[in-house]
């Protein structure tokens, strides 16, 4: 099975951990994973801001670089979603097809759904508080979401199951926004900002001493609020929570 | 520079922290209530989705069953008015009350009476207009607008109200307990119900099949303002019939649930004909309504039932208050109902959305408001409405990301700012007014796997 691993751009950069920990997971299962090398960005915050047609030549690059794999992989869930679901779209739009967005997916997803795995050595001996990304709970579906009355499920959940000495919590308001939304942030930053804050302090009164999520984008925006308001907890990528014995 | 109206209006919003704390916590109980009813029904995503057909159904075969519900309406001994507009909507009201010499009007609580502007039409034409619900009367004595479609005045508190009776309605200094001023307003009302020339109310839903309307309220005011006055006006958005009692079934599980999170509204009056003696007239509007049925993109907008439950999730409406949006209706589907009321005036509103999707699940007619509130986005550049500085960014960020060269050799520098090109610095003020920014680290991945760092990497490296 060859695996092209998507690393979206903001995490090549500035989580590069977080590549390396979602390599070091698809290679532990003996899955040949490559790197495409010119990747940049999926285009994603232009779209969110507006300016959908700006992601169109991303669209086309990412899909060329991609179409040889038999499955895309990112640890990005909303990066993942709008492959997914906004890429096919944009094309069309230019009587393309997107090739590869019925093979792309987020690492959990892909652990969970495609691989199916059961076992992961290592142990992660703390208390992490759950928190779920919205594009990776509403668009991709890792989790029924608390709006919905369908039965309850979460696959990072289970995944982190899979890791001895972690105890997983969850926050009240489970599913709320933390606030990141991509240009959100910044045009709206007086309610993206309470929204983190509230967001952290529902993390916090779990007692845990790690959010960790399938997203980096929101895990980002909420590492940016603890640091500046030097609150006591910290963020943790769940892949780099599933690979520590590797 | 990156200010939208909303924008601006949500943080003045946020300055008095307890208020907004407030009322995100208040609102926020009303969804979990929401939660709980939902969920003691198994069947409540079916019925979701049937409420979608059903009314994707009606609205695409407007003319038949509005015609359907005219005609019964009419064999009923109902007048049936049509008014393509605002304008003619409250003139047809006006000649309607000016011919029964209409001095005193009792109103229960329509958004469409709003929309039209039609209090202030009236009582510039002398006649007494009276909102008889209490959120709409303590506006009404306050002389504001709604901020809420569900819970008007939720954005006052209880103390504000007290303060505003003692003034209004005389009641006792520093008396702000919630029983004691509802029962000083209807006590005041009871005189205005006893007085009144004719009660007007707004329609729930019309059901095609009997000509029958249905209006949902809590404080039993719509019976009271039709029952003693031998006029009843009631007027519809178009949008608003259905085709039988069969569907009715499925609105009334799903509007209180969604709406306050009680299992029914406590009153659910049907009206059918006049009372004897009496004139019962229904005035369908328009107003803009035809137009939406020919969008495709937004045609499901007209399902709304007007529960405002995917104002109680939305984070943004939460923190930002009804008052923040420029059109009367706020929250994700006023976003959307005033871009198609008028995309220019009310382009500033499309902003206070973070795109968490948590409307499109709530929604018991299953709008996609999230999705519609994108697709607004991607067309405000065409409308001329986009942000200059959010375009230059959006086209900053494609010439990086479509030259990996580029993009590769900018990563070597160690801060943001050098990073994104510098159209990205109009973003940078406001990031860093609550967060840190994001460092880089010391080496980028792709620098590392050219190096072939990563396929050596083993255990402890990370
Ligand atoms: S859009 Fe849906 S959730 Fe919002 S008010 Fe209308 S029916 Fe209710």
């Amino acid at each position: 099975m060859k695996i092209g691993l998507f690393i979206p751009c903001y995490v090549n950069t500035v989580y590069p951990e977080v590549a390396i920990a979602s390599y070091k997971l698809l290679t532990h299962f003996g899955l040949d994973v490559d790197y495409p090398v010119d990747q940049t960005c999926c285009g994603q915050p232009m779209a969110n801001a507006g300016f959908e047609n700006k992601a169109l030549p991303l669209a086309n690059r990412f899909n060329s670089m991609f179409e040889t794999f038999d499955y895309v992989v990112a640890p990005s869930g909303s990066c993942v979603g709008f492959v997914k679901d906004s890429y096919p779209k944009i094309l069309e739009k230019e009587g393309c097809l997107s090739e590869v967005s019925s093979k792309v997916y987020d690492i959990c997803e892909f652990l969970h759904d495609i691989l199916k795995i059961n076992k992961l050595p290592g142990r992660f001996q703390h208390k992490v508080s759950l928190h779920n990304s919205c594009h990776g709970l509403r668009e991709l579906k890792l989790g029924s979401a608390s709006e919905l009355n369908i039965p309850s499920f979460s696959k990072v959940k289970d995944l982190l199951g899979l890791i001895e000495g972690v105890e997983v919590v969850e926050p009240a308001k489970i599913d709320e926004c933390c606030g990141f939304g991509g240009m959100f942030s910044i045009e709206e930053p007086a309610v993206s900002i309470c929204m983190g804050q509230d967001k952290i302090k529902n993390h916090i009164n779990t007692g845990a001493e790690f959010i960790t999520g399938p997203d980096s984008s929101c895990l980002m925006h909420m590492g940016g609020i603890i640091e500046k308001q030097n609150l006591p907890i910290k963020t943790i990528h769940v892949v780099q929570i599933l690979s520590a014995g590797l | 520079m990156m200010s939208t109206q909303h924008s601006i209006a949500a943080e003045k919003f946020q300055e008095d922290k307890k208020q907004a704390s407030w009322h995100n916590e208040t609102l926020w109980f009303v969804r979990e209530k929401r939660d709980r009813m939902s969920k003691s029904l198994p069947e409540w995503e079916e019925l979701r989705t049937i409420a979608e057909k059903i009314k994707l159904h009606s609205v695409s075969n407007l003319d038949i069953y509005l015609e359907e519900f005219s005609k019964n309406a009419e064999a009923n001994g109902v007048i049936v008015h049509w008014a393509k507009d605002a304008k003619e909507h409250n003139d047809i009201v006006y000649d309607i009350l000016s011919k029964h010499k209409v001095k005193k009007l009792v109103k229960s609580k329509s958004m469409l009476t709003e929309e039209c502007h039609l209090n202030p039409y009236l009582i510039d034409k002398g006649i007494d207009v009276i909102e008889s619900d209490l959120g709409e009367r303590i506006l009404q004595l306050n002389h504001t607008a709604p901020s809420h479609i569900v819970m008007p005045a939720i954005h006052m508190t209880r103390q504000e109200v007290g303060e505003l009776f003692e003034e209004k309605l005389h009641t006792e200094k520093g008396n702000s307990d919630p029983t004691y001023l509802t029962r000083a307003a209807r006590a005041s009302l009871r005189n205005d119900f006893l007085t009144a020339d004719a009660g007007m109310t707004g329609v729930n839903f019309a059901v095609a099949s009997t000509g029958e309307i249905v209006v949902c309220t809590n404080e039993g005011n719509a019976d009271m303002g039709t029952s003693l006055p031998d006029l009843h006006i009631a007027v519809m958005g178009m949008e608003k019939v259905i085709p039988d009692h069969e569907a009715l079934s499925v609105y009334t599980r799903l509007l209180a649930r969604s709406a306050t999170g009680q299992p029914v509204t406590t009153y659910t009056s049907h009206f059918k004909k006049p009372k004897k003696g009496g004139e019962m007239h229904v005035i369908i509007v328009d107003n803009g309504r035809s137009e939406i049925l020919t969008n495709n993109e937004h045609i499901k907008s007209l399902n709304c039932i007007r529960c405002g439950a995917c104002m109680n999730t939305c984070p943004v409406y939460r923190r930002s208050g009804g008052y923040s949006y420029t059109y009367f209706i706020p929250g994700p589907i006023g976003i959307n109902l005033g871009m198609l009321k008028d995309p220019h005036k009310y382009t500033d509103n499309v902003s206070a959305c973070s795109l968490c999707y948590s409307c499109n699940n709530v929604c018991p007619v299953k709008i996609d408001l999230a999705d519609q509130i994108y697709e607004w986005r991607q067309n405000l550049d065409s409308l001329g409405a986009a942000s200059s500085s959010k375009k230059m960014i959006s086209l900053g960020m494609q010439f990086l990301f479509t030259h990996p060269t580029l993009f590769n050799t900018s990563l070597k520098f160690t801060s943001l700012i050098n990073w994104v090109p510098r159209s990205m610095a109009f973003g940078l003020k406001e990031w860093e007014e609550g967060r840190s920014l994001p460092k880089f680290a010391k080496e980028s991945f792709t620098s590392m796997w050219k190096k072939g760092k990563i396929k050596t990497i083993k255990k402890d490296e990370q």
